[in-house]
């Protein structure tokens, strides 16, 4: 099998799985008293230094959560509801065009629940949001903005967004600034600076650690309202018995993809622009989409590619019976793909949005899996555009 | 073979799709997205197309072991179904989108993109039998035979398709699915027409075509006997609904004659004016030379009567031993001999 959808989730990292296992193994909730408490709270601790370590934050600026889907609606809702309690006339809330779902749909539930005036932010052709694009949105009425909040990297394009920048405008204006870096946490650097950042969603089994274990960085003085009740564990903010096993992995993967990055980035963008030009020595009709591959404006482990004239589920089905598994983006509860809204704000037509697919590489990806798909391509994308003609794809 | 089963979430096309598991062949289960805003869970036995539907069908695909992934045809199905449904009605007959559907979605738009994708043959869950040599024949389960719904098909159309429920009843059917582990195995069976989940389609017709009133008027005398606001809600044949003032004159109950949106007129009369000894249908499937006897059919779940069918030019035209009543315009017929196929149309025309 040859997994190229590292970006929807990753193999879990050796040392991730052994020190999930071993916690497992013990009894103790973290916020108990006695000695399996202590020993259990020890190692949320130790685990919550790590991370804050390598995301170059105070230990006590991480707020464990369940997930990235969790941080970004904590960050979004929270702050929303936060900023709105201080100064109600704060109802503005600016994203860019080219989110996740995570945070697009959370601030369409703002919008159309909480009274929130949602703006998204264009982008250029590459997925960019332009530092001007959101000066210019915040000063057309910066007094109402609450939030500004745009991805560190895209999880269709790979685009990596100039988040430094982004969040000094908004910092000009007196805003906060959240980043969702769930695709470009393990892979580039990702630390909070100086002017950086105000709130990061990161999430654990991106980089190698379990699924259902994140964070949100929050950076102190930041006001967030709850979305979850109870015993308040995380600074109040979250509430749920600490995941112990959880964050103990996620240290650990997080600890090791850090440390390997600055080698692995360098691996994987060679093998991303092998793929590439492989791939489009077989169907040299084949066009990457998003940032070009020099610079460091993409991923390294991003790969996204339209074939003009095929259907991108039928590209994907296609090389899934050969055994090489990749995603064509967004997917809607139905399994229906619809054309990718991150393409489509791109300026992409819809017909090169549908005919798109997304390789994405991590730790465990070799030179024999891009041969795989090289080897696959040629046949599958005749097959493809054949069904593609029928259904009136014109391939231009 | 590479089989493609398309798996409505029911219980017919899941086992359909277990057979070709069995008998040997590489198959892939697709489900067909034809509702461009699916409504989440499915209410009663109505409707085919909720995300619970795409679900269960997932699920069967997973118990079987077999790919699976769901195709949007939600748009072809609007333009060739759904809007030629509305067009249909507002012209004055009565479609059937069943056999639409086979005949430009699952055996055309499905069926093509298989064979280009590489797929040797499109399973469904249809109760049909289908013979080596091309001929369709009615399912064991006269109660659950489909033939009359695939009876318009081209033969080019039947020969990558593979039905492999029609030697089984309903109930055997049931039994199987139960047996293999499979959780659609008491799911209700869908009928009604699957795109109006609330099961009220002069309703439906209603809001697409909008209210456009005119009289009922008698077919003897002339006379006006009600009004109505749109030709849409009637349907040749139909007896109740009419809500006339006045019985007729001889009391005996009346029917819809004749509908005629031009004028937005509803022809009413007794039972014996609705009988129908000659039909004219177009688009007819008939590989037939001279005249041939054989028994017709003109309704999903209706009887079959002694018949004389004759190609003539693109049409058919079909003579009937013995009337029937209340047959419009826009359904299909379809001619059998026993239990075999013959052939089929559009009809386009009737006469007593
Ligand atoms: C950019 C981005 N944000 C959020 C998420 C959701 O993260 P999780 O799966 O941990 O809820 C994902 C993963 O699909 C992602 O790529």
């Amino acid at each position: 099998m040859t997994y190229l959808d590292h970006a929807a989730t990753t193999p879990m990292r050796p040392e991730a799985l052994a020190a999930y296992a071993a916690v497992l193994a013990d009894t103790g909730n973290a916020s108990s008293l006695h000695a399996s408490g202590r020993r259990a709270r020890r190692i949320v601790e130790e685990s919550r230094e790590t991370l804050a370590g390598v995301l170059g934050a105070r230990p006590s600026d991480v707020v464990f959560t369940g997930g990235g889907t969790e941080g970004d609606n904590l960050a979004l809702k929270g702050l929303y509801w936060a900023r709105r309690r201080v100064e109600p006339a704060r109802r503005r809330v600016l994203v860019s065009a080219v989110e996740h779902r995570a945070v697009l749909d959370t601030v369409q539930w703002l919008g159309a629940e909480q009274g929130a005036e949602v703006e998204l932010l264009d982008v250029d052709a590459a997925g960019t949001v332009h530092p001007d694009t959101l000066a210019a949105a915040i000063e057309r009425d910066p007094a109402a903005v609450a939030l500004v909040s745009v991805m560190w990297a895209n999880s269709e394009v790979g685009t990596v967004e100039p988040v430094a920048e982004l969040a000094a405008v908004a910092h000009r204006h007196g805003v906060p600034f959240h980043t969702d870096a769930v695709q470009a946490f393990g892979q580039i650097p990702v630390t909070v600076g100086e002017d950086g950042p105000d709130a990061i969603t990161v999430s654990a089994h991106k980089i190698g650690g379990p699924v259902g274990v994140g964070a949100l960085v929050v950076r102190r003085g930041l006001v967030l309202e709850p979305l979850t009740h109870g015993g308040g564990q995380e600074r109040d903010i979250r509430s749920g018995t600490l995941n112990t096993a959880g964050a103990a992995a996620f240290a650990a993967a997080a600890s090791t993809a850090c440390a390997q990055a600055p080698r692995e980035s360098v691996r994987l963008a060679a093998l991303r622009d092998r793929l590439v030009r492989r791939v489009q020595e077989k169907v040299p009709g084949a066009v990457l989409n998003g940032a070009g591959l020099s610079g460091s404006q993409r991923l390294p482990g991003n790969t996204h590619l339209t074939f003009p004239g095929c259907e991108g589920d039928s590209l994907l089905m296609l090389l899934d019976a050969r055994g090489i598994e990749c995603s064509t983006g967004s997917a809607c509860s139905a399994g229906v793909a619809r054309p990718s809204h991150v393409l489509l704000a791109m300026g992409a037509s819809e017909e090169h949005a549908r005919g798109s697919l997304r390789f994405s590489l991590g730790h465990t990806s070799c030179a024999a899996d891009v041969e795989a798909l090289v080897e696959a391509i040629g046949p599958v994308v005749e097959r493809a555009s054949r069904a593609g003609a029928l259904a009136g794809m014109t391939g231009v | 073979m590479r089989m493609l089963a398309a798996m409505s979430g029911g219980v017919d096309s899941a086992v359909a799709a277990a057979r070709a598991v069995d008998a040997g062949h590489d198959v892939t289960g697709v489900h067909l997205a034809l509702s461009r805003s699916p409504e989440s869970d499915r209410t009663g036995a109505r409707g085919c197309c909720t995300l619970e539907d795409a679900r269960d069908a997932r699920r069967a695909a997973d118990v079987l072991g077999i790919p699976f992934y769901v195709w949007d045809l939600a748009e072809r199905f609007e333009t060739e179904v759904i809007e030629q449904f509305v067009e249909s009605y507002a012209a004055g007959r009565t479609p059937n989108p069943c056999v639409r559907c086979n005949e430009r979605i699952k055996f055309a738009a499905v069926l093509d993109r298989a064979l280009a994708l590489g797929f040797d043959a499109v399973v469904t869950g249809h109760h049909a039998r289908l013979d080596p040599d091309g001929t369709l024949r009615r399912s064991v389960d006269p109660a659950k035979d489909q033939s009359y719904v695939l009876g318009t098909l081209r033969p080019e159309q039947l020969t990558a398709a593979r039905f492999p429920l029609g030697d089984s009843t309903k109930a055997q059917v049931r039994r199987e699915a139960a047996e293999r582990g499979l959780a659609v195995a008491d799911k209700p069976d869908s009928h009604d027409i699957c795109f109006i989940s609330s099961g009220d389609t002069g309703g439906w017709l209603r809001q697409r075509i909008g209210s456009r009133p005119g009289p009922i008027v008698d077919s003897r005398t002339g006379q006006t006997l009600g009004e109505h606001d749109g030709t849409f809600a009637f349907t040749v044949g139909q007896r109740r609904g009419l809500r006339l003032g006045q019985p007729a004159p001889d009391g005996r109950p009346r029917y819809v004659l004749d509908i005629s949106p031009v004028t937005s007129t509803v022809t009413v009369g007794s039972a014996d004016e609705l009988d129908i000894r000659r039909l004219v249908a177009d688009r007819a499937v008939w590989p037939h030379e001279g005249t041939v006897s054989c028994q017709a059919q003109v309704r999903a779940h209706g009887g079959v009567v002694a018949a004389q069918a004759e190609a003539r030019g693109d049409e058919l035209v079909v003579t009937l031993a013995a009337p029937v009543r209340g047959t419009a315009a826009g359904q299909a017929v379809v001619l059998y001999d026993g239990d075999r196929v013959l052939g089929g149309g559009h009809i386009r025309a009737t006469a007593g």
